[in-house]
């Protein structure tokens, strides 16, 4: 019997077998990057083949049954370790897993091997995911956004700058008549689209099906008097997929172009079956990311938040949440265009300097709308329009309804600004470094704006960022 | 605040991107059209009579000028344009054939409804 053919019984060092330096990638094989802290004493090679080992084929002991199959074939290897810049206690350890290990067209699987029980390991104090490339061999398994920037652009007939959304206030409370008043009125003051904050589902002050009806009425009204396009964004969410699907039968009924999804809360599995529904209905999908920051934020352990904006775009979604970078939540900038990549262009190159770990090809997948929004006034239009391009929708909940004038006036206020700072941009201007100008002289021909000024000049949210990239 | 100090807003009817801004002058047209060809794009001219203005395709002028660099032939264009029809709201956009959209598009002239 030649010895690594033969059974025997016992707990085997995991390196022996998952610590492989001189494996090449293949193509086909899915990468990923992970930040290690170790528990002390063990070396990092061991413990970077447990992670391997632990996420693909192995387990603790050594089992007969391995010798029915070719493990060889079938394991994940840790191929590469490198340091943390400016942390000396954990490395990064660089996987690779044979494409067979995953079920095509599903990144829940992927994500139940990955993150699955490895993440508990006691022989590891963290662990983070920071990254995963998917060979382009899987990424041509799935769905993907059911409609994408282009075609969703076709649709609403809106070119060369970011729309403009709103998230309805008071987000919980309004009867479902006074919520459709609310979206009527931000959509009729130049709004594009307004959207359901994410804890609206269908509770006893504004059960779904009303909701629907009034702001139904809301976007065709608006359509009507303002000659544009426009849709708000109906939650689907529910506690059952018979629920969700339910709802946005509904939500196609009442005429809005939109619907939305948690795909955190709701789950990878609801997510990719409403955005296959979605493509078969011709209706847009905006995605909200509640419980991210649960996930994400910690530098230390959990998944980051690049690996859910590609698991997203793979599951399925129009539009997704990214952050602000300038608002009221956490957000670095370098790491937010990293994953703003990933989410809109068709091949994204390895780039430390923006987390990107990997070079990751994304084929004929449709672009994902990064969705700006949370705590963001008409001050900070011309840096997000700087930060964030055209391909975006820039999101002002409070700094839409708490104009002065009402919804409509601070709608208009934000439409002006947004307008003017992408017209500055196309002549050329610095608009980040100009803003208080081209502001200023846009507010000259809109009161609503000038006003919209004066109410927020002093608002803002300057705290330092807790989840930074990893530098000296 | 007083009832005095808060404004009626009235509803606009507006022709998308760059509808809530004050009409263009020449230099500020220019200055658009340099952007549209700088990108590379395709500058195209469309028009509808306002009644239409919801349709999705708008009557092209002639086709999208592939390969203009010049801007005066653009701006001679859009002048032509909005003198063979002067009821008619006319567009331009920067066609652009890698994304096949539109990074550009605004209306120039707007027709008398």
């Amino acid at each position: 019997m030649s010895a690594d053919k033969s059974y025997k019984a016992g707990v085997k060092e995991y390196r022996d077998k998952y610590w492989t330096p001189d494996y090449v990638p293949l193509d086909t094989d899915l990468l990923a990057c992970f930040k290690v802290t170790g528990q002390p004493e063990v070396p990092r090679e061991e413990v970077a083949a447990a992670v391997a080992a632990e996420s693909s084929t192995g387990t603790w002991s050594t089992v007969w049954s391995e010798l029915l199959t070719d493990l060889e074939f079938y394991k994940g290897r840790a191929y590469r370790i490198e340091d943390v810049p400016g942390d000396s206690e954990s490395f990064y350890a660089f996987v690779a897993y044979p494409i067979d290990l995953f079920e095509e067209g599903s990144v829940v699987n992927v994500l139940t091997s990955l993150v699955g029980n490895v993440f508990g390991f006691k022989a590891l104090k963290h662990l983070r995911l920071e990254d995963i490339r998917f060979p382009i061999a899987y990424i041509k398994t799935c769905g993907g956004p059911p409609a994408g920037i282009q075609v969703e652009r076709d649709r609403l007939s809106k070119y060369g700058r970011p729309m403009l959304g709103a998230t309805i206030k008071p987000k919980l409370g309004l009867s479902a008549k006074n919520y459709g008043r609310a979206v009527y009125e931000c959509l009729r003051g130049g709004l594009d689209m307004t959207k359901d904050d994410e804890n609206v589902n269908s509770q006893p002050f504004m059960r779904w099906r009303d909701r629907f009806e009034f702001v139904g009425e809301a976007i065709q009204k608006a359509e009507q008097e303002t000659g544009e396009k426009k849709g708000h964004y109906l939650n689907v969410t529910a506690a059952t997929p018979e629920e969700m699907y339910k709802r946005a039968e509904f939500a196609k009924e009442v005429g809005s172009p939109i619907l939305m999804h948690d795909f955190l809360t709701g789950g990878f599995t609801a997510n990719t079956g409403l955005a296959n529904w979605c493509r078969e209905n011709g209706m847009l999908l905006h995605i909200h990311r509640a419980m991210h920051a649960v996930i994400d934020r910690d530098p230390e352990h959990g998944i980051h938040f690049r690996v859910l904006a590609k698991c997203l775009r793979l599951s399925g979604g129009d539009h997704l949440h990214t952050g602000t970078v300038v608002g009221k939540l956490e957000g670095d900038r370098n790491s937010t265009l990293g994953f703003v990549d990933q989410l809109r262009e068709s091949f994204v190159p390895e780039d430390r300097s923006r987390g990107v770990f990997f070079d990751q090809d994304w084929g004929s997948l449709p672009g994902v709308f990064a969705v700006a929004s949370g705590g963001i006034h008409v001050w900070h239009m011309p840096a997000l329009v700087t930060i964030f391009g055209d391909d975006s929708m820039l999101q002002f909940g409070g700094g839409t309804q708490g104009h002065p004038w009402g919804n409509a006036a601070g709608a208009c206020a934000n439409r002006v600004a947004l307008e003017a700072s992408v017209k500055a941009r196309n002549e050329g201007r610095v608009i980040e470094k100009e803003a208080r100008d081209i502001l200023t002289e846009a507010a000259r021909t809109s009161p609503e704006l000038a006003i919209a000024m004066e109410t927020w000049k002093e608002i803002k949210f300057e705290f330092e960022t807790v989840d930074k990239l990893d530098v000296n | 605040m007083s009832l005095n100090d808060i404004g009626n807003y009235e509803t606009r009817r507006t022709l998308e991107t760059f509808g809530f801004l004050p009409k263009m002058d020449n230099n500020e047209i220019q200055a658009q059209v340099a952007y549209i060809l700088a990108n590379g794009w395709a500058p195209a001219i469309e028009h509808e009579h306002p009644a239409n203005a919801t349709d999705v395709y708008w009557t092209m002028w002639k086709l999208p000028f592939f390969g203009e660099t010049d801007m005066g032939n653009v701006l001679a264009e859009l002048e032509a344009c909005h003198r063979a029809f002067p009821d008619h709201h006319v567009r331009l956009t920067g066609y652009d054939s890698y994304t096949q959209s539109q990074g550009s598009c605004f209306v120039v002239f707007e027709g008398r409804s």
